[in-house]
């Protein structure tokens, strides 16, 4: 299982999220306002901006540039002009690091 | 020549034509935008969502509708009533844009069902299909002023002027509105439209233009019936007597200025404009700020204004102000097809990237 170190928890904001590239793909990492992280694609599958600059609130997150939404636990995308689910990836804090499944 | 007849051909604004292609081959379609340096924590606090200011802004919109609209139709047939319907029109056929459009982004409230609501009411009052109407805005967000690709190109080259001064009666758009909502209703969406709606929307479309078109038809056999216009003047008409102020302060978004620009400080303009008329706009006069940062509520964008201002042209000082420099721009553009008013950034402008000045694609035989 291809697990990488993504970041610090420190790293991250609570109810926030950063954004992490690896090997030429780019994910969103997120710090839920319940302590919890959570990974997703980084980019909006609408028209592909980054989510990074976006807003977290609560458990969704809502795109920078068209204001669509993805509930960032599931995937789902929630409101127009998203239509396509986010993929999501396994999250693990392993000795005090934040790592992503990106299998 | 006249201001009436323009010199050279008129440029291909649709969506799939010639334009389309050459700003997808030049690298324009969904190109990085430039966007001003504010720290994530600040950037953080000015996205942030709340109920509060719209909800009062909704309650005072929706109950001044009602109170002027109310004592517009009981005074009906007196002179009486003119300041009541000059007042009702303004807030029905001028305010339902900005509630259209700050809903439609679903930042003016931070509950979602009233952004919802809000923006299937102004929907109806704009005669503007919601569903067709979230797309393009969408695109307009991610192409603007790109010629083939943005759907919401307010003024093409060259200019109408007489055609657009007519926009402030409403006229041609409440009827290309209309046309295009019964097109809707009956045959659906037509190429262009398709080339930012998806298919899983289309039934969407298909569903609000037939429950626009079905109240717009009640109200005028209510007219018939009755034997009066009144049902039109409170329904559907301000549309025509009360969208003045809608494109007063709509046509200085973009008019004038650049095309074919991946920085909004190039093709936007930021307007300082009196607080009825910003109450009225929700803002938007605030529009380089909105472009660069749509994330941000329109009661916030005063502050972001404030933050970010050292990083774009001056603000026009005026609604006046901001009509002479569009207006002399509009008028060379008739003859001069490669003529838009040029906004300098200032100097501090961090970083100053000239060939956002130069990229400004030339059009055959400019």
């Amino acid at each position: 299982m291809p697990w990488i170190d993504a970041c610090s928890p420190q790293d991250i904001d609570a109810e926030d999220l950063i954004r992490f590239d690896h090997a030429g793909q780019t994910y969103a990492i997120y710090h839920a306002p319940d302590g919890t992280f959570h990974a997703t694609d980084g980019l909006c599958s609408h028209e592909q901006v980054h989510l990074c600059n976006g807003l977290v609130d609560g458990d969704t997150i809502e795109c920078p540039k068209h204001n669509g939404r993805f509930n960032y636990r599931t995937g789902a995308a929630l409101r127009a002009p998203v239509c396509i689910d986010l993929r999501r990836y396994a999250v693990r804090l392993v000795a005090g690091r934040v790592e992503i499944d990106i299998g | 020549m006249t201001i009436f007849s323009p010199s050279y051909p008129p440029r291909d604004y649709s969506l799939t034509g010639q334009s389309r292609q050459q700003a997808i081959d030049v690298g324009l379609a969904s190109a990085e935008w430039y966007h001003s340096d504010v720290p994530r924590k600040q950037m953080k606090e000015l996205m942030q969502r709340s109920d509060g200011p719209a909800i009062r802004d909704t309650v005072i919109w929706l109950g001044l509708l009602g109170l002027t609209g109310g004592l517009g139709a009981s005074l009906w047939g007196s002179w009486a009533c003119v300041p009541f319907f000059l007042v009702y029109g303004v807030l029905y056929g001028s305010a339902c844009d900005s509630r259209w459009h700050e809903s439609g982004h679903g930042t003016a409230f931070k509950t979602g069902w009233m952004n919802d609501a809000v923006y299937q009411i102004a929907s109806f009052m704009v005669m503007r299909n919601p569903t067709a109407w979230r797309w393009s805005h969408a695109r307009h967000h991610t192409n603007t002023i790109i010629v083939g690709l943005d759907p919401e190109i307010g003024f093409m080259r060259p200019p109408r002027i007489l055609m657009t001064a007519l926009n402030f009666i409403g006229i041609p758009f409440i009827f290309y509105d209309l046309r295009t909502l019964l097109r809707h209703a009956v045959t659906g969406l037509n190429a262009a439209e398709k080339t930012y709606i998806p298919d899983s929307e289309r039934p969407k479309a298909l569903f609000w233009a037939r429950c626009h078109i079905a109240v717009y038809a009640a109200t005028v056999l209510l007219a018939i019936g009755l034997q009066s216009v009144l049902p039109l003047m409170l329904i559907g008409g301000p549309r025509i007597y009360g969208c003045w102020h809608m494109y007063m302060t709509g046509l200085i978004q973009h008019g004038g200025l650049a095309e074919d620009v991946v920085d909004h400080r190039l093709n936007s303009r930021t307007v300082y404009m009196n607080p009825v008329s910003r109450w009225i706009y929700w803002n938007m006069n605030y529009h380089v700020e909105h472009h660069m940062f749509p994330m941000v509520p329109y009661h916030a964008l005063p502050r972001l204004h404030e933050v970010i201002k050292h990083d774009l042209p001056a603000p026009n000082p005026s609604i006046l102000a901001a009509y002479v420099e569009m207006t002399r721009a509009l008028l060379r553009q008739r003859h001069d097809p490669s003529h838009y008013a040029r906004k300098d950034l200032p100097a501090t402008a961090r970083p100053y990237r000239d060939e956002f000045h130069a990229l400004e694609i030339a059009r055959d035989g400019a």
